[in-house]
């Protein structure tokens, strides 16, 4: 039986706006509890919403950068329900209305490209902060109270939805790491999981190969790292084969992940499901974007990591193309291969040598590198290292470790060649009988006598035309 | 138009009160004629009518990004029934938060 | 010696102008009216301390917020509840001078039409003690009426700024919606809420309208208004006034009341406006019905703050669901129950469509009637109240009973149009309301109708039994 998940997420990023969604309190992180509210965030009675300028327009770039359409007419609403962190007992979110519409996300894979399809991305404000006392370990059944902090409450978050276009636990992974890495790009938000301000749920059922329809479905939440995510989906879609092969029913359900023990703890079924009695929000006018704001922001996006990826895979292979897109060093692979580089070595370079020596690619001098590596091959190799370690100085230049030109001059390199040969009688004999390998031993054995000055390439031919003699 | 003691229950916990004997007897008789009044507005044909959620026509109306003075701890718990610390203290929760 | 029974908030700010008076004079004018009177009419929840101000002093409406002074907006959830901030009309009325005399008395979350749904109580109608003032806003209406306020705020979302003065007596308006902020007003349902001067004179109206209406930053759904003009003309020459069918022949208007009205349609005919019959053909009918859906759902949303967490009334049971289940059970009163029921109702999975998605398209039924009717008129008259003041006690059992006291204020409400009422004549010794209604921002057209009216009536705001 061949088995195909069918995985959506539902993703919510956290907005770096210096204020919040609908007050002007600052959203800054970690500040005294309760000193960043207001009688707007604390739902004091007569309060009343006044929308984030900047938070619309970032929704609309990052709607636009996922290929979107935007509304135009773009509603919010209330939705409703009862919890100590949420003070008006409703979240103002967007429901059927919401600013950006179908849109496409491209992941490309070793074996082709993966269009994902985005249903939808909206604007949202966060709940506030609970933590709860006593009970075990501070988790929720069972705790003596809770203590609330509003400080966080009523943050921007854009929450995007996918369609159930992901196919495998590691395509949902590198979708969410493109993604975050185009958030990042944008310039909107961190997007840190670890930190909480990217946050993804992932709606996982699997099908037998073939099968159009969809199978039941259900939700995992609470994974806090992409490795988490992977992880979580990949357990739950051999739970679900497991329940289908022999012979059950999946039943929708939410789980949480516990990544170390790999348990999926399913969450107590409420007796009713909520009625979020959703209300167009009164206090709120629609948003119908500008045409000229949205034509605007679409020149704002920059060529998004997914697209470089593929352009890259026009000269490199797919590993390597993606390798530097996602590490961030694309920019100056080819900013190297327009300065004339080699694109190979260039790549390998980047990837390489610059990487373990701590080089930050964007500190690096293009043009001054790629002389470097056009005369990789005639500089001694130390000093070629040291050179790379050294290009993201300020003022670096090519120029003094050029003039360190390997030893090329036959003449110089004779006298050295021979003598190894000669101090090297039984291993010339086995070479001459056959042993064509030992011939790394004596360029190396004469690379050792120069200190690693000469030119390896001509070491290598003048060795085998002396043992051809 | 009847309105079962069910639904009546299930709106008072929708609403989050917690309706005694009395008030369910009470409160949910009138709330059925009520019901009965309003549910006059389904006698009209209205398909082809825009709904109206905001009487005058504003749209985009927002602000800057700029941040404005906050309350201080001392004003934000001012009226609070219940604090420890700088948070305000609620009875426990018992379930996660819906979605 | 201060007649504050008669003083009309003009004739003491040209008092104080023309230092006849001190504003320390003035002030304790007020507070002895209101320590004499107050026991009897009870339109006061909360007294200030003293004067913050040198101008005329003014009665807000205890849904207006007031920083530093308990806002309760009627209900015992709010009981010692004391904001930390002004409302934006609050903040206005502060900047212009104006001393605050106290909070006046309102139906609990301004729902009502009585103030019987006070959790403290309710007012009396000064005209005569055993009636009501009328409601929501009835405090201020009683305050003006019986000299315990020069002038005051009310909010009308039904009807509850006109309403109330007809009933006592004197001038309301109820602005177009969007033209006085709603920040820090507590809120009923949001997008029929709004706040309006209640006075002794129409240009008392102006006055005070002045002070506190235009766009503010805070409340989203305020706009722009044109230049206030204070009315002068004693005539009504080159004004259309329509007299729509439907509102003037209702079911349950009281012979008295339209006698006093249809005098007064006359009256309009002599000072040299062109009157004329139209139609709204279902505003009135569907009015009540979508205003009882609408009006509800928001409420149900708009009360899901009052959970006992950050401010207000907690009772303690259980866990957290339990206690905001309490809290709000203990409370809240029975007509906001019933209105926060009706509303989630309305707005449930299920429901939503039939009624109140079906709620908004009446709306605009009625939003288009009467712009229709507007094309041939520049304003819309009939009577503002169906009866005079009824008992104390006369329909609060009956709540439908009551919601018909709204039925010719409603339409207009739905419709975000301005109404003003003023006194056309009396029926059985009690005062009867005149409502005109006109166009979206057309305050300045209301406020000329009603002052030529005003002065051509001639009827006199002081209550019998108190002059």
């Amino acid at each position: 039986m061949k088995w195909e998940p069918v995985i959506g997420l539902e993703i919510h990023v956290h907005l770096k706006t210096r204020t919040k969604m609908f007050c002007g309190c600052t959203a800054e992180y970690g500040a005294p509890e309760n000193t960043r509210t207001c009688p707007v965030c604390l739902a004091h009675p007569g309060a009343l919403p006044v929308p984030n300028e900047q938070a619309i327009a970032w929704s609309v770039k990052l709607g636009l950068a996922l290929g979107c359409r935007i509304a135009d007419r773009a509603l919010f609403h209330r939705k409703h329900y009862f919890y100590p962190d949420l003070p008006k007992g409703y979240q103002i979110s967007q429901y059927d209305a919401p600013l950006c519409l179908e849109g496409r996300f491209v992941v490309p894979g070793a074996d082709g490209d993966h269009e994902i399809g985005i249903t939808r991305a909206h604007l949202e404000e966060d709940a506030a902060k609970t933590v709860h006392v006593g009970g075990a370990g501070g988790r929720i059944g069972g705790s003596d109270y809770s203590l609330v902090d509003f400080n966080r409450g009523g943050t921007p978050l854009v929450e995007i939805v996918t369609e159930p276009d992901l196919r495998s636990a590691e395509e949902a992974r590198r979708f969410l790491q493109l993604l975050r890495q185009t958030i990042v790009e944008l310039g909107i938000s961190d997007a840190e999981m670890e930190k909480g301000t990217l946050r993804a749920d992932a709606n996982v059922s699997v099908r037998e190969a073939g099968e159009t329809g969809y199978r039941t479905r259900t939700e995992i939440k609470n994974m806090n790292s992409f490795s988490f995510i992977a992880r979580g989906i990949e357990a739950e879609i051999e739970r679900q084969i497991a329940v289908w092969e022999s012979g059950g029913e999946i039943v929708q359900q939410t789980y949480d992940f516990d990544p170390g023990s790999g348990a999926l703890t399913a969450r107590r079924t409420k007796e009713e499901a909520d009625d979020y009695r959703y209300l167009p929000e009164p206090d709120l006018v629609p948003v119908e974007p500008p045409a000229e704001l949205v034509e605007r922001l679409r020149a704002e996006v920059p060529e998004l990591p997914g697209a470089r990826v593929r352009r890259l895979e026009g000269g490199l292979d797919f590993e390597t193309a993606s390798g530097l897109v996602t590490s961030g060093r694309d920019r100056l692979y080819e900013a190297l291969v327009a300065a004339g580089a080699d694109p190979r070595a260039a790549a390998n370079v980047v990837m390489n040598q610059l990487a373990g020596a701590g080089v930050d690619p964007d500190a690096v001098d293009a043009a001054e590198l790629a002389k470097l590596i056009e005369a990789r091959e005639s500089i001694p190799r130390g000093v070629l290292a040291e050179a790379i370690a050294a290009s993201g100085e300020p003022g670096f230049s090519a120029e003094r470790y050029l003039g360190e030109a390997a030893v090329t001059d036959v003449s110089e390199l004779d006298p050295i060649i021979d003598r190894v040969l000669a101090e090297n009688e039984s291993q010339v004999a086995l070479y001459r009988g056959g042993k064509e390998g030992l011939l790394g031993y004596f360029v190396g054995a004469v690379m050792r006598e120069t200190h690693g000055k000469a030119n390896p390439k001509v070491v290598n031919e003048r060795v085998r035309e002396k043992l051809g003699a | 138009m009847a309105i079962t003691r069910e639904q009546i229950e299930h709106v008072a916990r929708l609403a989050h009160l917690a309706l005694t004997e009395e008030e369910l007897e009470r409160l949910g008789g009138q709330l059925g004629a009520i019901l009965e009044a309003v549910g006059k507005v389904s006698e009209l044909d209205l398909s082809d009518v825009e709904p109206t959620s905001h009487p005058l026509d504003l749209v985009n109306v927002w602000r800057p990004d700029e941040p404005v003075p906050s309350l201080t701890l001392e004003e934000a718990q001012a009226n609070a029934p219940q604090t420890e610390g700088g948070f305000f203290k609620v009875p426990p929760t018992n379930e996660p938060e819906p979605s | 010696m201060i007649d504050t029974l008669r003083l009309t908030a003009e004739e003491a700010l040209g008092l104080l102008e023309r230092n006849d008076v001190s504003p320390g004079e003035l002030w304790d004018a007020y507070r002895a009216a209101i320590d004499e009177r107050d026991e009897e009419l009870h339109c006061y929840l909360t007294l200030s301390d003293g004067p913050d101000g040198e101008g005329v002093p003014i009665a807000l409406k205890d849904v207006i917020g007031t920083k530093g002074v308990e806002t309760t907006a009627g209900s015992k959830i709010l009981e010692g509840y004391v904001p930390v901030f002004d409302s934006t009309v609050a903040a206005r009325v502060k900047e212009a001078g104006l001393p605050l005399l106290g909070k006046t008395n309102t139906d609990e979350f301004a729902m009502g039409s009585s103030t019987e749904n006070s959790a403290y109580g309710p007012s009396h109608n000064p005209w005569d003690p055993t009636r009501v003032p009328g409601g929501s806003g009835g405090g201020s209406a009683a305050a003006v009426a019986g000299g315990l306020a020069p002038w005051a705020l009310g909010s009308d979302t039904g009807g509850s700024i006109k309403q109330p003065a007809a009933l006592c007596g004197i001038v309301g308006l109820r602005p177009t919606y969007g033209t006085v902020s709603r920040y820090g007003i507590v809120a009923f349902a949001s997008s029929l809420d709004q706040v309006g001067p209640t006075t002794k004179t129409v240009r008392d109206c102006a006055l005070l309208y002045r002070v506190i209406a235009g766009r503010d930053p805070l409340d989203s759904t305020t706009a722009e208004i044109p230049q206030v003009k204070l009315p002068e003309a004693e005539d009504l020459k080159g004004v259309r006034v329509g007299v729509p069918r439907e509102l003037n022949e209702a079911e349950g208007i009281e012979p008295g009341v339209r006698e006093a009205v249809e005098r007064t349609i006359e009256l309009c005919r002599e000072l040299g406006a062109e009157v004329g019959e139209t139609s709204l053909p279902r505003s009135v009918d569907y009015g009540l019905p979508c205003y009882y859906l609408i009006a509800p759902a928001e409420a149900s949303s708009n009360l899901a703050r009052y959970d006992g967490v950050r401010y207000g009334l907690r009772v303690s049971n259980g866990g957290y669901h339990g206690m905001v289940e309490h809290t709000r059970d203990g409370g809240f009163g029975d007509e906001p129950k019933r209105r926060i029921m009706l509303g989630a109702y309305a707005l449930s999975a299920g429901y939503y469509e039939a009624f109140y998605g079906q709620a908004q398209k009446v709306r605009t039924v009625i939003a288009d009637e009467h712009r229709a009717a507007f094309e041939d008129f520049d304003v819309l008259v009939s009577a503002t109240s169906p009866t005079v003041a009824f008992p104390l006690g006369a329909k609060s059992q009956d709540p439908l009973a009551m919601y018909l006291s709204d039925l010719l204020t409603i339409p207009s409400c739905m419709a975000g149009l301005p109404g003003l009422s003023i006194p056309c004549g009396l029926s059985d010794g009690l005062p009867v309301g005149l409502q005109i209604v006109g166009r979206q921002f057309a305050e300045n057209t209301l406020f000329r109708v009603g002052h030529a009216l005003e002065k051509a009536i001639g009827f006199d705001y002081v209550p019998e039994r108190l002059r």
